[in-house]
């Protein structure tokens, strides 16, 4: 994203659910992607909890290359913006692997997605991607995930998981894999669900003792855990979510 | 403790419970037979309250205080203890958490003061070790994994640790092997067994009972209790079936 470039499109597909009315008035402000190299053999990570808010609209854009045998694990929240979009685009060398856990919380009126784009471009490199969503009000959530996997990138081994759940029918939850597969050897697996609190678990919770709010924050913090149980470190991982509890109490 | 006095429940538009009446004082244990459909289950979900089953007359008094106007929570919190027939799996929520946090919501709304976390182990270690249930069990997710009659024995666990004054058991012992159902019966009398509690056991088979001896049995059918004896009804109903003598 660049000032010089024209503003994006709902026509643009990786726009297609961006609220591009808040973009205006960033979009000149905003630079170009952050670019990461991890370097052969290396690995890196890197926890996004926080978005760089100008005028109620988050941006992030990294453009990550992960060298040969090289590892990236990025970790992100996707909260406390009206429009808030986390954009990576990954390029993996041979046997790296990419690792992506993210949350996308919302309520009111927000617009909040994470897309991504991941370019297996060698052989033998994986990539997992596990992104958890919980909107309320008339937030909409959105997560984009494109898949390319070269001609020569055989024994490529790249998995999305995408759940979202809404505490309100008024919620909008978008999960768009997109698979781009030019090489014949590999393994591409995707799900994605949306669905409403277990209003069974909810009763039992209830018939427990627990108030309804304390059953739902347990709930939802089992639910958005998903994306950071890969996260090895212990302190990293509780700082993100800690966040995302905070974000979550915001919700509802 | 508890009186029951002709209770209406309806689920959508079929009304299940027609006028049933049914009081249980401290230190009794009453069980409630009946035949599929009779509203056995109906009956411990309108006392938990639980959303869609609508009550449309009658009333519940609990230890002085009218039931029906409390919350699922509130209930529990005011000493009922709602054994599911079918356990509830939550992902994620390990046993333990969510029984430290289930009971210190119960004592706060009690004005209690919150047990701590070793305090609460240790609760939780006596009780599991009472139900012959691996700690390790409690530190998974709840229910999830479970066999059938893995998940009954961790509601008795549930049960020792939140310490209810009314226990409503709905077919805790089915699904059980016999080893597991006397482990359950000898945990249903450990725990409750006592002159300031009650026990409500629902259940379609004399065998627990004969574990668990109750002062009173009832036949629940078409909605209402429509006979009412000692232990010896039991017997009898295993031997001619409800049809014989309910009618």
């Amino acid at each position: 994203m660049s000032a010089l470039l024209p503003l994006p499109t709902k026509r643009d597909e990786s726009w297609r659910y961006a609220d591009l009315k808040a973009l205006e008035a960033v979009w000149p402000k905003l630079d170009g992607p952050e670019k990461i190299a991890v370097a052969a053999g290396e690995s890196a990570s890197r926890q996004i909890s926080v978005l760089p808010i100008i005028d109620g609209v988050g941006i992030v854009d990294l453009d990550v290359t992960i060298g040969d045998g090289a590892n990236f694990a990025l970790h992100v929240l996707a909260v406390a913006a009206d429009y808030g979009r986390i954009q990576v685009k990954a390029t993996l060398g041979k046997g790296a692997h990419f690792e992506l856990g993210g949350a996308i919380l919302g309520s009111g009126t927000q617009t909040l997605e994470i897309v991504t784009e991941t370019i297996h471009a060698e052989p033998n490199a994986t990539s997992n991607q596990v992104v958890r969503s919980v909107l309320a009000g008339k937030a909409t959530g959105s997560f984009l995930g494109k898949i390319n996997v070269a001609r020569d990138a055989q024994k490529t081994d790249a998995a999305q998981s995408v759940k979202a759940m809404l505490l309100d029918r008024t919620a909008t939850a978008n999960a768009k894999p997109e698979l781009e597969i030019f090489a014949d050897d590999v393994k591409c697996a995707h799900g994605a669900t949306v669905g409403e609190l277990d209003k069974q678990a909810l009763f039992y919770m209830a018939a427990r003792g627990l108030p309804p709010e304390l059953a739902q924050k347990l709930m939802l913090q089992a639910f958005i855990a998903d994306a950071f149980v890969s996260m090895d470190d212990d302190s990293a991982r509780e700082a993100i979510e800690s966040k995302a509890l905070e974000a979550l109490e915001h919700l509802s | 403790m508890i009186k029951i006095e002709n209770l209406h429940a309806q689920v959508g538009d079929t009304e299940i419970l027609k006028g049933l009446s049914l009081e249980l004082n401290a230190g009794e244990i009453h069980a409630i037979m009946g035949p599929n459909g009779a509203g056995k289950s109906t009956l411990s979900y309108a006392l938990g309250g639980r959303p869609g089953y609508e009550i449309t007359a009658g009333s519940v008094n609990f230890d002085g205080q009218d039931l029906l106007e409390l919350d699922p929570h509130e209930r529990a919190a005011a000493g009922i203890f709602l054994g599911f027939q079918y356990p509830v799996e939550i992902p994620g929520v390990s046993n333990l958490q969510f029984l430290r946090e289930s009971l210190n919501s119960q004592r706060k709304s009690r004005g209690e003061e919150p047990l701590s976390g070793a305090e609460f182990i240790k609760l939780a270690k006596e009780k599991a070790g009472l139900l012959k249930m691996d700690m390790d069990m409690l530190k998974r997710a709840v229910n999830v994994g479970f066999s059938g009659g893995e998940k009954k024995r961790n509601e008795m666990v549930q049960m020792g640790i939140i310490d209810p004054k009314l226990a409503i058991l709905d077919e805790t012992d089915s699904g059980l092997d016999i080893d597991a159902l006397r482990v359950v019966g000898s945990g249903i009398n450990a725990i409750m067994r006592k002159p300031e509690k009650a026990v409500l056991l629902i259940t379609h088979y004399q065998r627990l009972l004969e574990l668990v001896k109750p002062d009173f049995v009832h036949v629940l059918a078409g909605g209402r209790i429509v006979k009412t004896g000692g232990p010896e009804l039991a017997v009898q109903l295993e031997e001619e079936g409800y049809e014989a003598v309910a009618a």
